[in-house]
């Protein structure tokens, strides 16, 4: 039967998604006999007993015994099937102390993730295998909701407050993470990619935003430049957010055209956009703000990896 | 020893009277200042129906919009904030316009003055006055579309709805409004029960409708209220920025989802007791046989009217309330399992060793019982908390609420409509085609609906306009059981319309039922009967005569 639950289910991410889709289809086969004990009597009763004219039925007002039965049965069940809710109900609820934290800030209709050492990445995030994680979540607009189908979890997330959530992936690769709770135009849009590392991969993206840049940078695939791999840190790590590629103004100036410009400052100098002023400016934004724009931005200093940061460089040049 | 009750009973009733509630007076004049409860419901009846063909339109719109990713519509791009009102149109429509106040309105509002052997309501003009707020409240709330737009889900959570653009001021004015008159409507059938039962009828002598309509009518009085502060609340917030429910001036969001389901969730009892009321009708008559455990029946609809107000916080086991919330809600929750547990088993107990006959309504009652059972059975799911986890907010939900909504209290509605279509028109429909239309919603009912609870446990969220292609097959197979309901309820319109044509037919008690309704004319005086009945039997007693004396 197991295929029945791999079609009901999605795929089994960890221990604990084991766990409730042990009693999801205990409860699922309870509920086909207990239907089949409805629908099977309403059937057979209704050919059983058809219309014979001039029939007289029996007057059955009522029967305690049976009464009592189909009122204390169904108790005692339900008293059961709650208390093995609440057990795995438990351990969702309760993280391990030993787990690595992450906080995920959500809003309309984006995930920022933030590890412990300060980097911070934006609907991707990868995680050790066999290690707890625990998200701490909050929202910056309205309701949200953090639901990894895959790991059988999920829980709001609510502005002015923090929610929790955690678990164990013990499945390597890719699982899907998505918006669960209604945030308005692209909530069905609101999702991302959770991918599960072994140390090995995992320690080489912490440190380095993993191995993916390595094939924009080696020249095999004249497909893949480095640009390209600056367009993918430029969303992932939400510079999207702030800055637009096609010249429109948003909170920050737009990259359009900006490499090798002059650029107007607030403090009535100008400067050359080349490569040295463009670094200094994601890691201190503060040294140089362009004439019209608030110094609203935060550095990226020890935030963005080397290669995020070549890839960046090399995305506006493309910009020109 | 001649039974009382056959279906011999079709002929030989007593004459048509020439003059009924109908012809009594005549003129458009005549029906808006009526204060009969006959002419009132009827009134409802037209009105719940058109709010229910609006929201079926809008629910007809939500299904198209998803058969493919695509999301076209007739060949025109649907967009994600077309499909957002789409759905939130459906749903506000679906349950202020036409769920919580159908059954209420139109059916109960004729036959339980009629059951109970009196002339009328307790209060008639109070009883028009609701029916006038429906329709300030419908006016309300359709205006709420055609001037703008209402994207925030039926449910209003904050602080999307307290800062999204829109008419969302306007449309929870509507839900206030149309919450008024349903509390005259509750008010008005308390008293009624109350003070206006026929000589001789005591309190468990009344036929199990007007049980499980009374237990309605509780909550509709006691709950309705918080539902008017909170919508009341969730105005001043848009309007004037009190901080009630936003947090960044010091509100807290959860707080409305308490609020809201302090109500919402007893709303769910206003809305299934009184399909529940019907089946406990439609069940006796056609087993002719009298009902089993009627005073365990009578308990339950109570009890589960209690129940409906400690239940709520299982709407939010996942919303950010106390963790010991939360479990007490889970155990209270399984307490709703075991009433509607003991109704089930009571009817198909009282079908045992009945004389079953397949009429149109009977047909009804039985999908109904399917229907509920799995509405009910994955309700558990739902209960138990660490399966709501991975469940809630998925497509599961939606597929559980409407076996219950629609699977449920719609298909009563259907059946109790074809029951007293004879008693309110006068007329017979065509038996043969309604027992296919009871067929059809069965099957197109199933086919858009199971779908929905395999989509669900596979992960897929609701409210969502793009879905991942995985899930395709099973929304188009929902999309094409929609188009299979949409054709049962198209027929059922005909028929029942078609009955409309030919000249009054029906006998007084066309399927001789027990109940006082059946022993006035078919369509009733305006008077209601002739005489006061006098109650000498209890409710469903199949006996013969020379049996009970």
């Amino acid at each position: 039967m197991d295929w029945l639950r791999a079609w009901m289910m999605p795929p089994q991410g960890s221990e604990f998604a084991k766990e409730i889709d042990f009693v999801y289809m205990s409860l699922f086969w309870l509920s086909v006999a207990l239907f089949l004990m409805i629908a099977i009597p309403a059937v057979y009763f209704a050919w059983r007993y058809r219309y014979r004219p001039g029939r007289v039925t029996p007057h059955q007002t009522h029967n305690t015994l049976l009464e009592v039965i189909w009122t204390v049965g169904p108790l005692l069940l339900c008293v059961g099937i709650f208390f093995w809710g609440l057990n795995g109900w438990m351990k969702y609820e309760v993280a391990p102390g030993e787990s690595m934290e992450i906080s995920v800030t959500a809003k309309q209709w984006l995930w920022q993730f933030e590890y412990p050492d300060g980097s911070r990445t934006i609907n991707d995030i990868h995680v050790p295998v066999n290690k707890p994680v625990k998200f701490t979540m909050t929202s910056e607009d309205v309701l949200h909701d953090f639901y990894v189908p895959d790991m059988r979890v999920k829980h709001d997330i609510i502005p002015g407050r923090y929610t929790q959530i955690w678990f164990t992936p013990t499945v390597l690769g890719p699982h899907n993470f998505t918006c669960a709770e209604y945030c308005g135009k692209d909530h069905s849009g609101m999702h991302g990619i959770l991918t599960v590392d072994n140390d090995t991969d995992f320690a080489k993206w912490m440190e380095t935003g993993g191995t993916e840049w390595e094939d924009y940078f080696n020249g095999k695939d004249p497909k893949k430049t480095p640009a390209d791999w600056g367009k993918i840190t430029y969303e992932r790590v939400g510079c999207n957010s702030c800055h637009t590629t096609d010249g429109t103004k948003s909170k920050g100036p737009s990259w359009k055209g900006v490499y090798g410009s002059m650029v107007q400052l607030n403090n009535g100098m100008s400067v050359l956009a080349d490569e040295a002023y463009i670094r200094e400016s994601m890691m201190n934004p503060q040294a140089k703000v362009v004439k019209g724009f608030d110094p609203i931005m935060p550095t990226f200093q020890g935030l963005l990896k080397p290669n995020q940061q070549n890839g960046l460089v090399a995305y506006i040049e493309s910009l020109k | 020893m001649e039974p009382v009750v056959t279906r011999s009973a079709r002929i030989g009733d007593r004459p048509r009277p020439k003059k009924n509630y109908l012809n009594e007076t005549r003129g458009v004049w005549s029906w808006m200042t009526t204060v009969d409860h006959k002419r009132i419901g009827i009134m409802y009846l037209v009105g719940t129906l058109s709010a229910f063909l609006l929201g079926g339109i809008f629910a007809l719109l939500v299904r198209l919009t998803l058969l493919t990713p695509a999301h076209k519509l007739f060949g025109m791009q649907v967009t994600a904030e077309t499909y957002n009102r789409f759905f939130t149109l459906h749903g506000a429509i679906m349950v202020f316009l036409f769920i919580i106040p159908s059954i209420p309105g139109s059916l109960t509002n004729f036959v339980l003055p009629l059951m109970l052997g009196a002339k009328d309501v307790a209060f008639p003009r109070l009883n028009l006055a609701s029916f006038y707020l429906w329709v300030v409240g419908a006016v309300m709330a359709i205006s709420s579309m055609i001037i703008g737009a209402v994207d925030t889900g039926w449910t209003f959570y904050t602080p999307y709805s307290t800062t999204t653009s829109g008419t969302v001021t306007l449309m929870t004015a509507a839900v206030f409004v149309l919450g008024f008159s349903s509390i005259f409507t509750g008010l008005n059938f308390i008293a009624t029960v109350h003070k206006l039962r026929a000589p001789g009828m005591g309190w468990f002598d009344m036929p199990l409708f007007v049980w499980s309509m009374y237990s309605t009518a509780l909550i509709q009085i006691l709950a309705t209220p918080v539902l008017g502060i909170t919508l009341v609340l969730l105005m001043l917030e848009r309007v004037f920025q009190i901080g009630i429910f936003d947090s960044r001036i010091g509100g807290d969001p959860v707080l409305f989802q308490h609020f809201f389901w302090f109500y919402s969730h007893p709303a769910v009892y206003i809305m299934i007791l009184p399909g529940m009321a019907i089946i406990s009708e439609l069940i006796p008559t056609f087993s002719r046989k009298t009902i089993f455990g009627y005073r365990a029946m009578a308990y339950a609809s109570v009890s589960l009217a209690l129940v409906s107000f400690i239940v709520w916080g299982h709407h939010m086991f996942v919303a950010g309330q106390s963790q010991l919330a939360t479990v007490i809600f889970s155990a209270l929750t399984f307490l709703v399992a075991i009433p509607s547990g003991v109704k089930v088993f009571n009817w198909l107990t009282t079908m045992y060793q009945g004389n079953i006959s397949l009429e149109t309504p009977m047909l009804y009652a039985i999908s109904f019982l399917m229907l509920f059972a799995i509405g009910g059975l994955t309700g558990i799911f739902l209960g138990t908390l660490s399966t709501d986890v991975h469940l809630t907010d998925t497509y599961f939900v939606v597929a559980h609420f409407h076996y219950v909504m629609m699977g449920s209290t719609v298909t009563a509605f259907i059946g109790g409509l074809y029951y007293w279509w004879p008693k309110m028109t006068g007329r017979m429909y065509a038996e043969r085609w309604g027992q296919v239309t009871a067929v059809i919603w069965f099957i197109g009912f199933n086919a858009t609906f199971l779908p929905q609870f395999i989509l669900g446990s596979r992960g897929m969220p609701r409210r969502y306009y793009n879905y991942l292609d995985q899930f395709q097959p099973l929304h188009a197979f929902s999309t094409v059981g929609s188009w299979i309901i949409g054709l049962s309820l198209f027929m059922t319109a005909a028929v029942l319309l078609a009955s409309l044509r030919k000249p009054a037919d029906a006998p007084d008690n066309p399927w001789g039922g027990t109940t006082l309704e059946w022993q006035t004319s078919s369509p009733p005086i305006t008077h209601n009967f002739e005489e006061q009945p006098v109650l000498e039997n209890e409710p469903y007693d199949y006996r013969p005569k020379a049996v009970t004396h």
